[in-house]
């Protein structure tokens, strides 16, 4: 099908960094089985830097691939670093995405920023809130 | 390759094109000329009446043709509004699971000040005819229900229902867009005013189909301009599509019978393997069906990405997801049956035609548990509801 790209198709694919991780350190799920995707990223942190990155997908192709591409980019790579990441720059390393889907590459903003949190808070590490958005103001599911 | 979307569209038959090839080449004409050439053409467009008639068991003057399905449906239900309209009944009834091409005109007219009243389709997918008794009022003007459905593939009581309509002086329209050319059809045997096809359902060409209106009942022009067929659809004939499309309707209906029992025993094949595949379930009625459609909702798992995999194994399908629809909302049709979002999202419909083998649903029944498998590993979903965090639905 030539609804995405090569690079979307190669990490629908060949999903990296797949699966469920022990012990993580911060994890965070995001949008809804109603709308049609979940992402889940779980994240291994050591002295703030992201040694290990996992992510599992229930959704359409480019949700299955804005994942897996978001894992790459944020693995070892620092925790503001990680935070950093814009859904455009995802779209950008997929090499571009259809516009009725670009909400997939904000659930991967969105998951890597929900993962963080939850390590924040396990951490008891202090953060400004307004920084991340629940999932309900988010609105991304709405971007059709 | 392997096309299991026929539902979707199918491939022109060989006798389709071999029919359509004189009227792209040496047989131009425009049908309303008065020269050899022109009248050359208007032969070849009353024979293909004649001969789409005479599959519908009507009579040559009751068949219009159209763009296609949409027009006909559009058509059949703006002329039925109007008819209505002028004695002031402004009450239609159709049901929760048609296609766009009917819930959307109907849309329309309630914005006009008609009442629309969509019968449910239970968890079965399908309407008796007592329900349509019931809701028959003194100012319904147009009774307009699907032949069969066309994701999941349910085939609704037309005869009785078109019965209960001629009893109680309704008009009925029925879309048999999923029925022309795969279900015997007989317009006075089961009490249908008005019908629409489409050719390419049927192995004929895209972008042309017929509207049956029974003789006595005004249409409604969709399109001003000439006299073409008999002032209610202006524009020169599409008579190389028009030709294509009644010998892919004659084909369809003589091999009926046959083709019907081949797609029935693939079809059940299909069924019962999918049916294996733990936490899944069959959508539409399981006895009178489409012979040709399959369609399961797999728990877990979304159906674009479904669609994607089985694509990259040469599988051709299609799914309800709202992925692959372009809106948030999975297909209308799963809900309406009562299948809750995160179910419809995971549904494959795979729709076969006579050309399918028995090695090519061998083939699909050992790639299509594997993907299902594939993706469950992906789904945090899935691994929920594996672990007790998430109670099943199916
Ligand atoms: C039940 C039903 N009605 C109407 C249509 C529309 O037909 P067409 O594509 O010829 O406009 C279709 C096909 O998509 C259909 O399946």
């Amino acid at each position: 099908m030539a609804l995405y790209t090569e690079t979307v198709m190669d990490h629908f694919m060949n999903p990296r960094n797949v699966g469920e991780m022990e012990n993580p350190d911060g994890v965070g799920e995001v949008g809804n089985a109603k709308c049609g995707d979940i992402m889940k990223m779980y994240l291994k942190i050591e002295n703030n830097v992201i040694t290990d990155v996992k992510f599992e997908t229930f959704g359409c192709g480019s949700a299955i691939a804005s994942s897996s591409v978001a894992t790459e980019m944020i693995k070892g790579k620092t925790v503001e670093e990680a935070l950093a990441v814009t859904n455009k720059q995802v779209v950008e390393a997929l090499g571009g995405l259809p516009a009725h889907k670009l909400h997939c590459s904000v659930l991967a903003e969105e998951s890597i920023k929900s993962a963080v949190k939850d390590y924040y808070d396990k951490n008891g590490i202090e953060y400004d809130h307004s920084l991340f958005p629940d999932c309900e103001s988010c609105e991304a599911c709405r971007m059709v | 390759m392997i096309y299991a979307d026929n539902a979707a569209t199918t491939k022109l038959s060989q006798t389709a094109l071999n029919a359509m090839l004189p009227y792209l080449t040496e047989g131009y004409g425009n049908p309303s000329s008065l020269h050899s050439v022109g009248q050359a053409a208007a032969e070849a467009l009353q024979s293909a009446r004649e001969d789409v008639a005479a599959c519908l068991n009507a009579s040559p003057r009751e068949i219009l043709f159209t763009s296609g399905g949409s027009e006909a449906d559009n058509q059949a239900i703006l002329s039925a509004a109007r008819i209505g309209e002028r004695k002031g009944k402004k009450h239609i009834i159709s049901t929760a699971f048609e296609h766009h091409a009917v819930l959307h005109t109907l849309q329309k007219l309630q914005k006009q000040g008609f009442e629309v009243e969509l019968l449910p389709v239970g968890s079965v997918g399908t309407v008796i005819a007592e329900q349509v008794r019931a809701a028959i009022r003194e100012d319904t003007c147009l009774v307009t229900v699907m032949f069969a459905n066309n994701e999941i593939g349910s085939i609704l009581p037309i005869a009785e229902i078109g019965a209960v309509c001629r009893e109680k002086g309704v008009l009925f329209h029925t879309d048999a867009v999923q029925a022309a050319g795969h279900l015997p059809i007989d317009v006075q045997a089961q009490n249908i005013d008005m019908l629409s096809l489409s050719a390419h359902k049927f192995h004929g060409p895209k972008g042309v189909g017929a509207l049956y209106v029974k003789t006595g009942i005004p249409v409604t022009p969709l399109i001003e301009g000439g006299a073409q067929e008999r002032g209610k659809r202006a524009g020169t004939e599409n008579v190389p599509a028009i030709v294509g499309m009644a010998a892919a309707l004659k084909e369809a209906v003589a091999n009926l019978g046959e083709t019907a029992k081949k797609m029935t025993a693939l079809r059940d094949q299909l069924i019962a393997g999918l049916a294996k595949i733990p936490h899944s379930a069959l959508n539409g009625d399981p006895v009178n069906r489409l012979p040709g459609n399959v369609n399961f909702c797999f728990e877990g798992i979304e159906g674009e990405s479904l669609l994607l995999l089985l694509d990259a194994k040469g599988i051709c399908a299609s799914s309800g997801s709202a992925c692959t629809s372009g809106s948030l909302d999975p297909s209308h049709v799963l809900l309406a049956i009562g299948r809750p979002h995160e179910v419809a999202h995971g549904s494959l419909r795979l729709s076969l035609c006579e050309a399918n083998t028995q090695e090519e649903i061998d083939y699909i029944l050992t790639e299509t548990p594997k993907i299902v498998e594939r993706l469950r590993s992906l789904s945090p979903v899935w691994h929920d509801l594996m672990n007790g965090k998430r109670q099943f639905i199916l």
